[in-house]
């Protein structure tokens, strides 16, 4: 009886080539990223609704538990190991300013979506931020922490002004 | 011991390493945010396989026979196991405590045994070489059922034609329990005005976003068994899995690392747990099991499912002479190992009208047995039904009376004076300041602004309400809370501290962390204490092996006990320090202090670092006259004595929008002032009263575990499980008002549940406010759309 197949597959993973992986077809990004050691990428839901999972794929955040390693074949992947522009650690120094992380868990995925916020070179309210971040469930600090430091963020890498 | 000669006054902020109330930055918190935490599904051992459950898909039934053949053919399936092998290694366990009147719980077995008593209870466990190849075994065991009545509804549960779930207790009731102070009948009969009313609370529960998992090693060479598991009680859990694994003791090492959020769901005993134990011990190999979030909403403990029913009774000079309630609840088919599921009723009984002064005072509890996940406590354990009956009722007589909800609470809050006291319903209460922080709140919340603003929107048709309400939180438990009853869970917390040969300190502490920042304020306690700057010290926990002995992270207990075991010990450390200087630097005691990690001379003149002197001691002891006390390691520890609780408490209010065409509540703003006591960062108590608003927020406006009628949990997912999510929250304002513990050195109470229990009764109220102009109410949580729009008669 056989329930999966493997493939080979290729990809750029935090600038660093990765060649003929042998990855079943039914395994998804994020535990295929796991599995490569990559453990910051958390998994929540496994059903696209947390966002802890949050990669980017060739710059866009993606749910990893919803995409399929396969199809990352020949894509370039950034982790939160990965998430370390100049940018990227002001906005961690902000977080840990604001505390806007407790556990940790939902932190990598949350960070996924702020690189989005960054690289939109935009102002946002509060309002907007709340709407932006939204897709990211955070159990622990009640999201208020979260927008005042990609506030912080924002007002510190000098976007749009 | 207590010079204040010696020893820094607390919250002395000019002086040099002064931590306390100071917001330090968490150190840990930038590997957090990095990916860098180490939490149980990163743990890789060799030869680990991995499991899953397979779990009943009806609320009650017969197992009649189980099949493993098929499944057993996958390649990569090790093993399939049914209790008949599990029992052998396993014992079964009772959920009943001693101290609280008769509980009837029966013996629950690691898998099911001959029945099934709710959907997703563990009946046989698949072992693989991975957990996908696990999970396609798993659907290939073939278990054959004959359907029993299942017992879901807790108002029907004692009705005679009620399906009884355990036969051997004759019907479905687990605990009940009366209080009565003074005569309610009496006073209600006397009282100028009666109101009554009757909430319901559905089941939710804690979705912390790591779900539960557990990796369980026997070590053959040393026959014995290291556990990496994302709990808050460690030591609980040793002894636990000792006693019910036949394994000594100290034989069992307990590692939490890093834990993906709690909230009091991961402090009880799982069956899928001790099965991943005990396949450890058969198949003397690492094992692990990670919940999906499927087994997680099955499986992991529901909270509140509750039906309480509350009356008043109140004179006409507007105070209060009377307050009874009775309360409902179902807890699933068994009462939760070792806390017990009567915990929760316990407190609505203790914590209803606990603000208020009552000379009279009636409540009734009954629990009873349900075909529905086992329920047991969750962060702010009965708070928000009793804040919410309390408030509710309040409410109610103040409207009723034509008094203003402000000005009736300050007629009936138990004034700042009168500590020591107790709730009406006869618990010790002291160091509370009911009366500041209510008033710190209507200055905050500006009313007068608030009416206005209230008049002006009904004006063109939008309904705005706003709410004040107070509360107690039980936090700082002492052994009355479990320990006295039989469980074996610690009320004291322990510390060890030590100036290493490098000049750094290291503290280990029972306390574990989950988040809340643990770590960082005892970092910030010992710091202050010794004079050292902060990044000096590094702290060790959440290790069975190499911490003190202790309870663990629960109950907001965590600064308030484990706190002053840090302060104890690094105090005495400190005077060994200055004992072994002196003889250093040939001076007298007094004439020395710490600072800065030096030890420096009152007078001036040349100091040592504690660097030199802790080479002096370890390396060149012999520089040291004969028979000096060089001991750079102390010990404390602490528990609370002569009251069962240290008892925080808070004033909350917010302001909400109702929109009577969808049904729809915005809460536009949230205001909590909070009494706990010393607060050692700020920053992390305004977090965790910020994140706990937003979990009850949760419970009052969105979560719901919803079953079918034949007791299928139809949401059990993140898509339909509503949780609260950024957008619809609001900012919520957070001031202090301090009154210091009497019970410790540190002064500190707790503060992670006030947010969570005050919240629900918050909102209700505000959301019965907007209502009032359209003489209706809502008296249900979680009040939806749906809920309002019936309430208007719209659906």
């Amino acid at each position: 009886m056989s329930y999966s197949n493997n493939v080979k597959i290729s990809m750029v993973i935090n600038n660093e080539n990765y060649d003929d992986l042998t990855v079943e077809t039914r395994q998804h990004l994020g535990d295929f990223l796991r599995d490569l050691g990559f453990k910051g990428t958390h998994l929540g839901c496994e059903q696209g609704a947390c966002g802890a999972c949050n990669v980017l794929v060739d710059g866009e955040s993606v749910r990893s538990c919803l995409m399929l390693a396969v199809q990352a074949n020949g894509k370039n992947i950034t982790t939160v190991e990965g998430l370390n522009s100049s940018e990227m650690e002001i906005v961690k120094d902000c977080f840990v300013k604001n505390n806007a992380m407790q556990c940790g868990f939902c932190s990598s995925g949350m960070l996924m979506t702020t690189y989005e916020i960054i690289k939109s070179k935009r102002k946002y309210s509060r309002e907007e931020i709340r709407e932006m971040i939204s897709g990211n469930y955070c159990r622990c600090t009640g999201y208020q922490a979260i927008v005042d430091a990609v506030e912080d963020s924002l007002n510190k890498i000098n976007v749009g002004t | 011991m207590d010079d204040l000669n010696q020893n820094p006054k607390l919250g002395s902020a000019d002086r040099p390493n002064s931590y306390i109330g100071r917001n330090v930055p968490r150190e840990r918190a930038k590997k957090l945010l990095e990916g860098k935490g180490k939490y149980v599904d990163d743990i890789l051992l060799p030869r680990m396989v991995h499991l899953s459950y397979v779990r009943s898909p009806l609320a009650h039934a017969k197992i009649k026979s189980i099949n493993i053949e098929n499944a057993k053919k996958i390649p990569g399936v090790l093993n399939i196991f049914t209790i008949d092998d599990i029992e052998k290694v396993c014992s079964p366990w009772q959920g009943v405590l001693g101290h609280l009147g008769e509980m009837r719980s029966p013996s629950q077995y690691p898998l099911a045994k001959d029945v099934v008593r709710w959907q997703g209870e563990p009946v046989a466990v698949v072992v693989a070489n991975k957990r996908a190849v696990a999970e396609d075994a798993s659907e290939l065991v073939e278990i054959d059922y004959e359907d029993l009545d299942a017992q879901l509804d807790m108002e029907t549960a004692m009705d005679k034609s009620t399906k009884v779930i355990h036969d051997d207790l004759g019907n479905n009731l687990f605990w009940t329990r009366t209080v009565n102070q003074g005569d309610v009948s009496e006073a209600f009969k006397q009282a100028h005005i009666v109101e009554e009313v009757t909430l319901d609370f559905a089941r939710h529960t804690g979705v912390t976003l790591e779900t539960r998992a557990i990796v369980a090693d026997w070590d053959s060479s040393e026959e014995r068994m290291t556990i990496y598991h994302n709990g808050q009680a460690p030591h609980m859990m040793q002894s636990i899995i000792a006693k019910h694994l036949n394994i000594s003791e100290g034989l069992v090492r307990i590692i939490s690392c890093d834990v993906g959020g709690s909230f009091g769901i991961k402090v009880h005993v799982y069956p899928d747990e001790m099965v991943t134990v005990a396949v450890s011990k058969l198949l003397k190999r690492p094992v692990k099991f990670v919940a999906d979030r499927l087994e997680s909403y099955s499986t992991d403990i529901h909270s509140r499912c509750h039906k309480i029913s509350g009356k008043i009774g109140v004179d006409d000079k507007g105070k209060i002479l009377a307050f009874e309630i009775d309360d409902l609840s179902g807890i699933g088919p068994f009462s939760v190992y070792p806390r017990t599921s009567a915990i929760e009723t316990n407190q609505v009984l203790n914590l209803s009208a606990a603000s208020y002064v009552v000379p009279n005072y009636k409540a009734k509890g009954t629990v009873v047995f349900q075909n529905k996940t086992p329920m047991c406590q969750y962060r702010a354990v009965g708070h928000p039904i009793a804040v919410a009956i309390t408030e509710a009722l309040v409410d109610k007589a103040a409207n009723s009376l034509g008094i203003d909800r402000y000005e009736f609470r300050k007629r009936n809050l138990i004034p700042d004076n009168s500590y020591p006291t107790k709730t009406p319903s006869g618990v010790p209460l002291e160091d509370l300041s009911h009366q500041a922080c209510i008033e710190k709140l209507k200055d905050m919340m500006n009313i007068p602004e608030l009416e206005k603003y209230k008049k002006e929107s009904l004006a063109i048709g939008k309904y705005k309400g706003f709410s004040i309400i107070n509360m107690v939180e039980v936090t700082n438990p002492s052994p009355a809370f479990y320990g006295v009853g039989g469980a074996p869970i610690s009320s004291q917390d322990g510390a060890s501290i030590r100036l290493e040969g490098s000049g750094a300190v290291h503290i280990s502490t029972s306390i574990t962390e989950q988040g809340q920042g643990t770590e960082a304020v005892m970092q910030q306690i010992a710091a202050d204490q010794l004079g050292v700057k902060v990044d000096t010290v590094r702290v060790t926990h959440g290790d069975t092996d190499a911490t003190p002995y202790g309870g663990g992270t629960w109950a907001s207990r965590g600064v308030g006990i484990g706190g002053e075991a840090v302060l104890k010990a690094s105090r005495i450390l400190k005077e060994n320090i200055l004992n072994i200087a002196a003889v250093i630097m040939q001076s007298e005691v007094n004439n020395l202090d710490v600072q800065d990690d030096h030890v420096i001379r009152k007078d001036g003149g040349e100091g040592i670092s504690l660097k030199d002197l802790a080479q002096i001691v370890y390396y060149r002891g012999h520089e040291l006259p004969p028979g000096t006390n060089a001991e750079l390691i102390a010990t404390a520890s602490f528990s609370i004595e002569g009251v069962p609780f240290v008892f925080t408490n808070s004033a909350m209010g917010c302001l909400v929008d109702v929109d009577i065409d969808t049904g729809l509540t915005k809460i536009e703003k949230f205001w909590a002032v909070e009494d706990c006591g010393t607060q050692i960062n700020p920053k992390l108590v305004e977090e965790q009263i910020r994140g706990g608003v937003v979990q009850g927020i949760g419970g009052a406006l969105y979560e719901e575990c919803i079953y079918d009628e034949m007791g299928n949990l139809t949401n059990g997912n993140m898509a339909d499980y509503l949780v609260p999510m950024a957008y619809e929250m609001p900012d919520i304002i957070v001031d202090h008002v301090t009154t210091n513990s009497g019970r410790s050195i540190l002064g500190a109470k707790g503060a992670g549940e006030a947010g969570t229990g005050g919240a629900p009764g918050a909102i209700m109220n505000a959301i019965n406010d907007a209502l009032i102009p359209l003489n209706t109410e809502v008296t249900s949580q979680p009040i939806t759309p749906e809920k309002i729009l019936k309430a208007l008669g719209k659906i």
